[in-house]
């Protein structure tokens, strides 16, 4: 069943927010261990939070949009009391004592948050495998990886545990799982979403964003978590959007640019998706042109100097001596170190190091400095893009979900998982993922498409417009 | 203690001053001094994993203060991370401002009649505070520390002022004008004892003519007679060095009042490399002119100006109403002297009592100014003793009313006229051989007689109404 | 090519507080050198008169009003802490001073 009907039947009273609760824990018992999905399942906090929307129902209150309907958090959002890792070890064990404006919102909507969802380490990584728990297997194919690093957020989903998911996404973190695990994922415009309580990863381009199974499921959570937040400085001052409304507005009239360098590289079966996506489109009444980007070819380079500086920075704060893991030694200094060291996984040191490089003395105007052109570059040309068509299509990832371990050997090869998603991160703006086609060894293909910041509610329209052909309704 | 001849010193001071703001500078928590250790903390200003800041409106209101008394550009600025690890330090780094500060340009006029120019004045926030256990309770030795974060995220503004001084006692000159300035802007409350107020000293020497040595950095002056000592001591040490042959290391020192001389705490081996990076949790700050013309509307005259104002009416102030005046001008007083010379009262004792009893006051918002200037016309005119108009002031100061009431109803005003007039009368009766000399013209019998007369009352007479009678009898 | 070398490497550990072994050191040399080159792509272009983003939009003058907020409870607030003692977060001896 997905998130709108849930909702619905709960509010009126045709199921009960405890049944739906207990259904989620049943799903998730039966898979969790051989999936490794969630790091901690909050089986007491959710029976309390079904039990308040219940109650508000029996006193004949508005128990909000998404009453009932369970919902998994990527564990780097904060909720007070709830075991908060982001996958590290350096965080094991630590319980905020404050929650996340999304996670506040999810409550007052009714959403009853089942627990913490796996994820690469810090959200550093594309497949979930960097994570100091153990990777996640996708649930289609669990000899794969279900992408990252909101792998577990995407695969609660995949597999039934949850109909709605929150995952967060800073290069593709939403998009590239949704796309490996065939669900939805909306990486929305840079501040539509707060980000007080998601832990930073890159501050200038992490964004929360939904995972579910349908467009519809996706565009009704957004909505809830959508608007200004006083806590947060860079939160556009302005409300929700509105997005269900808009769902049917469908394409016609839209002109839609299918982008070569979005493409380019990806498999003969995405490219064929991708394709036969543009062609469903213009059938819808759309006008779809071929055009080309060539700065977005940039972005990858910019993107994994930006990222790792930024995380350089936000991840000091790790040093032992408020919260989290420390390793005594003989002064701070070395208690810093010692701390930093065993509890920091290869790949975050990796980008700490890298990032540490970026801006320090003497380099900093050659990468650092460097890539903030390029970045100014990337929004320039996707504005240019933009004034002849609204919408862009391409791939989400160049390939479907791959075997474990098949590029942990390789940083380079892992990040270029990404290079489809990344633009979007760089320039602010809004994309998504649906599930369109299928590639190798039947597993799903995700089409993703693109647009300015605002633009939500025209990309959920197109994605709608896909979905509906794929599922032949 | 001057420089051998032929040296000069260049001094240039960094002054963190923090802003008396309500809230932090990025979060809502208490801007208190004193308060139970981490009591006044939360995500942000503990650095919590997933928290942001949000910058406090009125510590960029108090920094543009600052800049226009400093004379200022006020400027489009941007907030930068430092980075570098320090564990009063929540987040492992600092939010500073960097290449775009609020205000840049502009310069302070000292007493003396220089002028120190001032290179910018930048928002920042405040590390919190850590104490050293064990050992002798200095960095050095202990082994173990508490660490506080009541004062982490105050908001501070930095005055980083030209290398234009050249001198101890003129950097202790700028300070205190500085420190002035900023009490006058309302932004800070000047308390170096309480830490609010800290300066740094950059020294460096060079024979005349030459240009700019080596210099040191002396950490965390925290008064007047530090400051100046420290920096006394410094340069001496560079010229004996460089006399004797040596070369000046570039490094932070330490200066330890009770030894009286800085130590080395940080040599700087490789440059430091702080990663200086924009703020990608906050947007830029560019106050519009509505907003600066608001702040400038707030804005008062600035103690130059004021302490001109008193001194002109006293014509050749003293060195100590001198002192007194700096004291009342630090504490926005002079409104009571200014009364009570439009009322044609005496502006000395005025200035005396503001500088005394009402400087002592922690709150004088009870005492009206038509209240005070009345008690110095009691004063004045012998109606009250001096200690009697200083009882009567702290009764107003510290409950209001008219100082005539407050004189009844300690019973000071019983004494005044006849009363007093048949206590003398009494008393020379009772001592015709002391009054007759002091007919006689010998005047020191009148101490006599205002002692008895102080016996007499239980010291609630008027010293000067006693001598008046007398006089008047004689 | 970058030419990262291994001592500018152990320097930006010791900036980052990471201890690196000789083969993390070699290993983080060479994958770290291999991004770098990645990034030439970059490094090439002419961009000097480029204006640096480093925010996604163009907001300014987010401020909130002085007012107070309530604090979070001590304990709970020391109850994560590695050590604590007297009301405070405990370390072991500080070496230097900053600020
Ligand atoms: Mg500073
Ligand atoms: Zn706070």
């Amino acid at each position: 069943m997905n998130a709108t009907a849930m909702a619905e039947r709960v509010r009126r009273g045709e199921t009960s927010a405890r049944f739906l609760a207990e259904e989620s824990l049943r799903a998730i018992r039966a898979r969790n261990e051989e999936l490794n999905v969630f790091l901690h399942v909050d089986e007491h906090g959710a029976m309390a939070a079904a039990a308040r929307v219940d109650d508000a129902i029996a006193r004949g209150e508005d128990p909000g949009r998404l009453a009932g309907v369970p919902i998994a958090l990527k564990d780097n959002l904060c909720q007070v009391g709830v075991p908060t890792t982001c996958s590290s070890r350096i965080l094991e064990g630590w319980r905020p004592p404050y929650s996340a404006t999304v996670v506040e919102r999810l409550l007052d909507a009714g959403a009853v948050p089942m627990g913490k969802t796996n994820l690469d380490e810090f959200a550093m990584g594309s497949s979930t495998e960097t994570s100091a728990f153990g990777p996640t297997r996708n649930p289609l194919d669990p000899t794969r990886v279900p992408g990252g690093s909101s792998g577990g957020s995407a695969a609660a989903v995949a597999a039934g545990m949850t109909p709605l998911a929150l995952g967060s996404d800073t290069g593709g973190s939403i998009r590239q799982p949704a796309a490996l695990c065939g669900i939805v994922g909306v990486k929305p415009t840079y501040g539509l979403v707060s980000r007080y309580g998601l832990i930073a990863f890159a501050s200038s381009l992490d964004q929360i964003g939904p995972f579910a199974t349908s467009v519809a499921d996706a565009a009704l959570l957004l909505e809830v978590i959508a608007g200004h937040d006083p806590m947060d400085s860079t939160s556009l001052p302005e409300p929700a959007p509105s997005l269900v409304a808009h769902l049917d507005d469908g394409v016609a009239g839209r002109r839609i640019g299918l982008v070569r360098e979005l493409i380019e590289g990806a498999d003969a079966e995405i490219v064929t998706a991708v394709e036969r996506a543009a062609s469903v489109l213009e059938a819808a009444g759309a006008t779809v042109v071929e055009l080309s980007i060539p700065e977005l070819r940039l972005g990858l380079s910019a993107y994994y100097l930006i990222a790792p500086a930024e995380a350089s920075s936000n991840l000091a704060r790790y040093d032992g001596v408020r919260y989290g893991l420390r390793v005594t030694d003989e002064d701070v200094t070395a208690m810093n170190e010692a701390t930093r060291t065993a509890g920091f996984g290869a790949e975050v040191k990796r980008r700490i190091m890298l990032g540490t490089y970026a801006l320090s003395a003497g380099y900093y105007d050659a990468y650092y400095g460097q890539a903030l052109k390029v970045r100014t570059q990337m929004r320039d040309a996707f504005k240019r893009a933009y004034r002849d068509v609204d919408t862009l299509l391409g791939a989400t990832t160049p390939s479907v979900a791959f075997t474990f371990g098949s590029k942990t050997n390789d940083p380079m090869a892992m990040y270029l998982s990404d290079v489809f998603t990344i633009p979007t991160n760089l320039a602010g703006e809004a994309a998504l993922s649906v599930p369109f086609g299928r590639g190798e060894a039947d597993l799903p293909t995700g089409v993703q498409l693109l647009g300015p910041g605002r633009s939500e509610a025209r990309l959920l329209a197109a994605a709608k417009v896909l979905e509906d052909v794929e599922r032949g309704s | 203690m001057t420089l051998p001849e032929g040296w000069e010193m260049v001094v240039g001071l960094e002054v963190h001053t923090e802003l008396r703001t309500a809230t932090k500078m990025f979060c809502g928590c208490a801007n208190v001094f004193g308060a139970e250790a981490n009591t006044n903390v939360c995500p942000v200003c503990l650095g919590l994993p997933g928290s942001l800041p949000v910058l406090n409106e009125r510590a960029v209101s108090m920094a543009m203060a600052i800049g226009m008394a400093l004379h200022a550009t006020i400027a489009p600025s941007t907030f930068h991370r430092k980075n570098y690890f320090y564990p009063d330090m929540p987040k492992d780094f600092q939010i500073s401002q960097y290449d775009l500060p609020i205000n840049s340009g502009g310069y302070l006029d000292l007493p003396d009649g220089s002028r120190v120019r001032i290179e910018r004045a930048h928002l920042e926030e405040d590390t919190g505070k850590s104490t050293h256990l064990g050992a002798s309770g200095r960095i050095h030795g202990a082994d173990r520390s508490l660490v506080d974060y009541n004062r982490s995220g105050v908001p501070l503004v930095e005055i980083v002022s030209g290398p234009d001084i050249r001198s101890a006692a003129q950097a202790r000159l700028y300070a205190s004008e500085l420190r002035a300035v900023l009490i006058a802007t309302g932004a800070s409350d000047g308390r170096m004892e309480e830490g609010s107020m800290r300066i740094d000293a950059n020294v460096s020497v060079r024979r005349n003519g030459e240009p700019f040595g080596t210099r040191c950095e002396i950490k965390n002056l925290n008064s007047l007679r530090s400051l100046q000592r420290a920096i006394e001591f410094e340069a001496q040490r560079q010229v004996e060095l460089l006399e004797g042959g040596g070369v000046v290391r570039q490094e932070t020192r330490h200066w330890d009042e009770t030894v009286g001389a800085t130590s080395t705490m940080r040599v700087k081996e490789e440059a430091e490399d702080y990663r200086y990076f924009r703020e990608p949790d906050l947007v830029d700050l560019a106050p519009d002119a509505a907003w600066q013309q608001r702040v400038a509307d707030e804005l008062g005259p600035m103690p130059a100006e004021r302490r001109a104002a008193v001194v002109g009416l006293l014509g050749e102030p003293s060195d100590a109403q001198r002192d007194a005046i700096d004291v009342v001008i630090d504490l926005g007083l002079e409104r009571f002297v200014h009364a009570t010379h439009a009322a044609g009262g005496d502006v000395a004792v005025a200035l005396a009592r503001v500088a005394n009893e009402l400087a002592a006051a922690e709150d004088v918002s009870k005492l009206t100014e038509a209240a005070f200037v009345a008690t110095i016309a009691l004063e004045s005119s012998g109606q009250l003793s001096a200690t009697q108009a200083k009882t009567v002031l702290a009764d107003l100061i510290a409950s209001g009313g008219e100082p005539r009431e407050v004189a009844a109803a300690r019973g000071f005003e019983q004494l005044s006229a006849d009363s007093l007039g048949d206590i003398v009368a009494a008393l020379i009766a009772a001592n015709p051989d002391e009054w007759s000399r002091f007919r006689d013209g010998d005047d020191k019998l009148a101490q006599f007689f205002v002692g008895l007369v102080m016996r007499e009352t239980k010291g609630r007479a008027n010293g000067k109404a006693v001598i008046a009678e007398l006089h008047a009898r004689r | 090519m970058s030419g990262l070398t291994r001592t500018e490497v152990a320097h930006v550990a010791r900036l980052a507080r990471l201890r690196l072994s000789d083969e993390e050191l070699d290993l983080f040399t060479v994958q770290l050198a291999r991004i770098l080159d990645h990034a030439a792509d970059m490094q090439s272009l002419d961009l000097a008169g480029v204006v640096a983003t480093a925010h996604p939009y163009d907001l300014i003058n987010v401020v909130r009003e002085d007012v107070v907020r309530p604090s979070l409870d001590r304990d709970v607030v020391l109850a994560a802490a590695p050590d604590a003692e007297d009301g405070c977060f405990a370390v072991p001896r500080i070496m230097g001073e900053e600020l």
